[in-house]
């Protein structure tokens, strides 16, 4: 399954919904350009849901944290939502799950995002 | 593709189509040897990093290189070779991806990766090119196999 991308707007903040599989090649790229195309239009509040996500690779893994790193470096906010199973433990054992801002609840990833 | 046994093996070409085809079959082997669920996808995933490996790294896409992948199912373990013909690799100068200097790096987790979901990882030096061995023991037969390869 290749991975999916869409975006929507809630309360000022891009809500990004992945679905499918991260991996090098299509699914890299997609996650890639999509973050590039928002922070171009000036999104910066950006919440990547990963509740359909079913796989990630290491190079998946590059992704998101070339992703944070580029949000933040233009003095943005992104963070992850409704991790899976697999993914959890992946970042786990990566030690990048303290280093993301992951959240369970929607509204209250929202509501987190700095005004 | 040539079967002898519990052994599978292929050559295949430098291509993203190698990568997930190495994964499939590992997925497959992994059930038909009765892992669970979990250890299925990490040794599904240790392959596929290791092609990714052999494919991006050691052969750079190169259409006149080769990647061999076996698999095979010994009773006491799922064993899998994967050999590239690229320009070799040093394991010892592959970074920590855990150090803090380099958490936040895009990339240099594959390798960490795949020693995390085997139970033993393996490195040879061809000539040219780099084979990974990794091992897998079969639920049931911990142990044997590691007094063994040791």
């Amino acid at each position: 399954m290749t991975m999916k991308s869409s975006t929507r707007q809630v309360d000022g903040v891009t809500v990004v919904d992945l679905s499918g599989r991260i991996t090098l090649g299509e699914g890299s790229v997609v996650l890639r350009d999509t973050v590039r195309d928002l922070i171009s239009k000036g999104d910066k509040r950006i919440l990547l849901n990963l509740g359909d996500v079913t796989y990630i690779d290491s190079s998946g893994i590059g992704e998101l944290v070339s992703a944070f790193t580029t949000v933040r470096n233009q003095g943005g906010e992104l963070k992850l939502l409704k991790l899976t199973k697999k993914v959890h433990d992946l970042l786990q054992i990566t030690k990048l799950y303290t280093v993301f801002d992951v959240r369970d609840d929607e509204a209250q990833a929202i509501s987190s995002f700095k005004k | 593709m040539k079967i002898a046994g519990n052994r599978v093996s292929y050559t295949l070409d430098s291509t993203l189509e190698s990568v997930n085809r190495a994964e499939q079959t590992a997925e497959g082997m992994a059930a038909k040897a009765g892992f669970s669920e979990d250890d299925r996808h990490r040794i599904a995933m240790a392959v596929r990093e290791a092609a990714v490996n052999a494919v991006l790294h050691g052969n750079a896409y190169d259409p006149s290189k080769k990647v061999r992948v076996s698999f095979e199912n010994t009773g006491e373990a799922l064993v899998i070779t994967i050999a590239d013909e690229g320009p070799g690799l040093c394991e010892e100068d592959v970074p920590n991806p855990l150090a803090p200097e380099n958490l936040l790096k895009q990339s240099g987790r594959g390798i960490f990766l795949i020693r995390s979901f085997m139970d033993e990882v393996q490195f040879r030096t061809l000539a040219p090119g780099t084979e990974i061995r990794l091992i897998k023991l079969v639920p049931g037969n911990s142990g044997a196999h590691t007094e063994e390869a040791k």
